[in-house]
């Protein structure tokens, strides 16, 4: 019998093989990393992973990593939603420049991230001997953290609402300005309902990222116990020390916030594609 | 203001009836110089004061250059299995229909979201010599935590969503009539993937796995648990700058890390060349 | 009231938009912009309603020198080509828009403002309307509501980008009417842009024929249609005349 099939259409047993190697590929390579880190955590019972957490460093760690985030977050959607304002909106010459720059954070190691502020604000950095004088501490402390955080985030709101507003155009602005909205009024009643959603998507990865970030962090914090250590970087503790039940516990918690984050990125993606730029690359 | 003035400034930049550019294009430079430009000048002046000599001293270490082979080395290995994985993952995720699909579709974004350190113990736990695959590998023969061959494996890790989430939208938009026209000028299925829509998606896969590549090259968190740390065998390259930190070695550190800053810039060159050219393309 | 443009250019890089643009229409006239797309007509608007800023020359409105006033401050009631309604809003959102906006000191009273989009709804026949988002309406109601939205910060001077380019044939012819009625009981300057001479001819008083960023002629509807001064002005007008209207860029 002849073949019915649509000359696009793979041949069925083309079709059964490839989805089989991807999701062979997915299981291996991500899925069962993901159920590690849930078994390995769990593998002392349920009691044992939640003690993990009773840990004054433990705590700690969940308050530094939430701090962090509560200061490099709404500083980067600050910069994000005013540096597409000003390519989106205007035309100036270098917009393709400073387009590239502002994306340059997403190329850089994590290591060469936090490194940056260790050459400028260590001990044997540019403004370290001021530093010290003045007895301000910023590698090995809060600020170093946040720095290196807000580094590595940088790109999130900005990558989003550029592509995005750039798209929805000026026209309604230009409305806007026509009936004689100020600047103001024009943000926030024409410009941000129209962004919201793409907003909300880079708020949601510029998070993600600021509470998991590893090796950035790592390299200004100093890994003082109780002090300096982030979430991410109290895994390594733990997982150096030999704690495996509580390591994989406290990345059980980073695992979820993951999932969490996917979960609504997917929402967002399906209930509001038209208003989340069409491109994502990360 | 003078006659100069104005055109200079017109020049410049198109004047709008939109208010707010000062304002936002004043704080987009400001808090992009101050986070990203002026730091990482820091690392570019930095190892000189090694001098040259100095500078290819500390970059021809033999140490040096097995951890930036490894780096380079894995990355690009890794690059190419997620570009072929990533390509049948893409087509059975845009082309076909099945049950799971939408969560298949959400995992592939997990390495974004998954913290590194997380990664970098779940994927340690699971290829040791004891974990769920360590265990029947080693069996085989086949040692992959503690070797460079873990390096590989986390790199594929974290890579792999590039590839992916580069491909779909190219194959979501190549749509069927190139196929059935291939098909109706006599063509196999087969010619038609290779001659029709393989050229077609290169642009797109070579981006992929440009990016999956620069990933991978910077990598720290994912890697530094799997990989053992044997100093030139499977130390990388982050790593490195992290221990010349630890000596209080600045300029060592800033040395290798100018070389990773320099391939980042070389590879987002690269990324910017491949995006012309996919633009021509189209 | 009268409005006196006086050698106005504009470049976008080396593009010349516009090349000296004169003319002057007495208050209340209706003037239409005629001419092929990239003659330059919608920028000159553009210019009008202070959206787009010229390299030189200048534009005088009831006495004012027009290009020092802010697009806010001008109420220029301005009807963009695609209308540019605020999606997110309803018809009654977005007609209420201007007069939301306003300086609390001078804003009117919520009812006050309710009132006044009831009143606008029914001057471009929608009424019942208000509640509903511009995606659920056809091109021909957007378009009044952009019309009447326009109208509610009661307007010094009325800007059309090619207002029913969007439209078919039918409902196009409709408008015309409707359009030119309602100018005459405002009594308001309009200018409008458009492409097809049908609609300059039907609606305008004053004729400007456009072409490569200069006015190839201006004048009375009859004289311009009558008496074309050049060869591109009579070229212009006979292929159009003799083909249908190209459609909208």
């Amino acid at each position: 019998m002849m073949s019915l099939r649509r000359p696009t259409q793979d041949h069925p047993l083309t079709r059964l093989a490839l989805a089989a190697i991807a999701i062979g590929f997915i299981s291996v390579f991500l899925v069962l990393p993901l159920a590690t880190v849930f078994s390995q955590a769990l593998s002392a019972g349920f009691g044992a992973a939640m003690r993990s957490f009773d840990d004054p460093e433990a705590r700690a760690a969940i308050r530094l990593t939430l701090l962090t985030a509560a200061i490099a977050v709404p500083l980067n959607t600050i910069f994000g939603i005013a540096a597409s304002w000003a390519i989106a909106k205007f035309d100036f010459r270098g917009k393709g420049l400073l387009t590239t720059l502002i994306d340059v954070p997403f190329s850089v190691s994590p290591v060469v991230s936090g490194l940056i502020y260790v050459l400028i604000f260590g001990l044997q950095g540019w403004l370290g001997p001021m530093l010290r004088e003045w007895d301000v501490k910023v590698i090995f402390a809060l600020p170093g953290i946040v720095l290196a955080t807000i580094f590595v985030t940088f790109p999130f709101v900005a990558r989003e609402l550029i592509p995005l507003m750039t798209d929805q155009g000026r026209e309604e602005e230009e409305a806007a300005a026509s009936l004689g909205a100020s600047g103001l009024q024009t943000f926030l009643r024409v410009t941000l309902p129209n962004i919201k959603w793409g907003l909300l998507y880079g708020v949601l990865l510029c998070n993600a990222r600021a509470m998991g970030e590893f090796g950035a962090v790592s390299v200004v914090s100093g890994h003082i116990r109780g002090l300096t250590n982030t979430l991410p970087l109290h895994v390594e503790v733990l997982y150096n020390d030999y704690q495996y039940v509580a390591a994989f516990a406290v990345a059980s918690l980073l695992a979820l916030l993951a999932i969490l984050t996917l979960v609504v990125k997917s929402l967002l993606e399906w209930r509001y594609a038209d208003e989340i730029a069409a491109v994502h690359r990360h | 203001m003078s006659v100069t003035a104005v055109s200079l400034r017109a020049r410049w930049r198109n004047p709008s009836a939109l208010p707010g550019f000062g304002l936002s294009f004043g704080f987009t430079l400001f808090y992009l110089s101050a986070v990203v430009l002026i730091p990482i000048t820091a690392l570019v002046l930095r190892p000189w004061e090694l001098g040259f000599d100095g500078l290819l001293r500390v970059l021809g270490d033999h140490r040096v250059l097995a951890a930036l082979r490894l780096s380079f080395g894995a990355a690009a290995i890794a690059a190419v299995i997620n570009a072929l994985f990533g390509l049948i993952v893409a087509w059975v995720l845009v082309r076909y229909r099945f049950p799971g699909k939408r969560l298949l579709d959400a995992l592939v974004d997990l390495p974004f979201a998954l913290p590194t350190a997380v990664a970098g113990i779940a994927l340690s736990a699971l290829y040791a010599p004891q974990g769920w695959l360590g265990e029947p590998l080693m069996h085989l023969g086949l040692k992959i935590a503690y070797t460079p061959l873990g390096v590989v494996v986390a790199l594929t890790f974290v890579g792999l969503p590039f590839v992916v989430r580069t491909l779909e939208p190219v194959l979501a938009d190549l749509g069927n009539e190139e196929e059935e026209a291939a098909a109706t000028l006599g063509a196999t299925r087969w010619q038609t993937l290779i001659r029709v829509v393989l050229p077609t998606l290169s642009p797109a896969l070579v981006t992929g796995a440009t990016l999956a590549f620069a990933r991978g090259v910077g990598e720290y968190g994912s890697v530094i648990f799997i990989a053992g740390n044997l100093p030139t065998v499977s130390e990388i390259a982050p790593l490195l700058i992290v221990i010349k930190l630890e000596q209080y070695d600045y300029a060592g550190a800033a040395a290798i890390g100018l070389v990773m800053l320099a391939a980042s810039f070389i590879l987002i060159l690269t990324l910017n060349l491949l995006q012309a050219w996919t633009a021509k393309r189209q | 009231m009268s409005l006196v443009v006086d050698s106005v250019t504009k470049s976008f890089g080396a593009f010349e938009a516009l090349k000296g643009v004169s003319f002057t229409a007495p208050q209340g006239a209706f003037v239409a912009l005629l001419g092929p797309s990239g003659s330059g007509k919608t920028t000159l608007l553009r210019i009008l309603g202070g959206l787009e800023f010229p390299d030189d020359g200048s534009v005088i409105f009831a006495d004012l020198n027009w290009l020092h006033v802010p697009a806010r401050s001008r109420r220029a009631g301005f009807v963009f080509q695609n209308y540019a309604l605020f999606r997110h809003m309803t018809v009654a959102q977005n007609i209420a828009f201007g007069l939301a906006v306003k300086p609390r000191s001078v804003r009117p009273a919520r009812s006050a403002i309710a009132q006044k989009v009831e009143e606008l709804l029914a001057l471009v026949q929608l009424e019942g309307l208000g509640k509903r988002y511009p995606s659920q309406l056809s091109g021909g109601q957007r378009q009044r509501v952009a019309l009447a939205r326009a109208l509610a910060i009661e307007p010094r001077m009325l800007l059309l980008d090619e207002p029913f380019g969007a439209l078919d044939a039918k409902v196009r012819k409709e408008l015309r009417a409707w359009l030119r009625a309602l100018h005459e009981r405002m009594g308001i300057t309009t200018v409008f842009v458009t492409h097809d001479q049908d609609e300059a001819f039907a609606m305008a008083d004053l004729v400007a024929i456009m072409s490569a960023g200069r006015i190839e002629q201006y004048g009375t509807a009859d004289e311009v249609r009558k008496s074309p001064k050049s060869p591109f002005v009579a070229a212009f007008l006979d292929r159009e005349a003799h083909h249908a209207p190209q459609p909208a860029r």
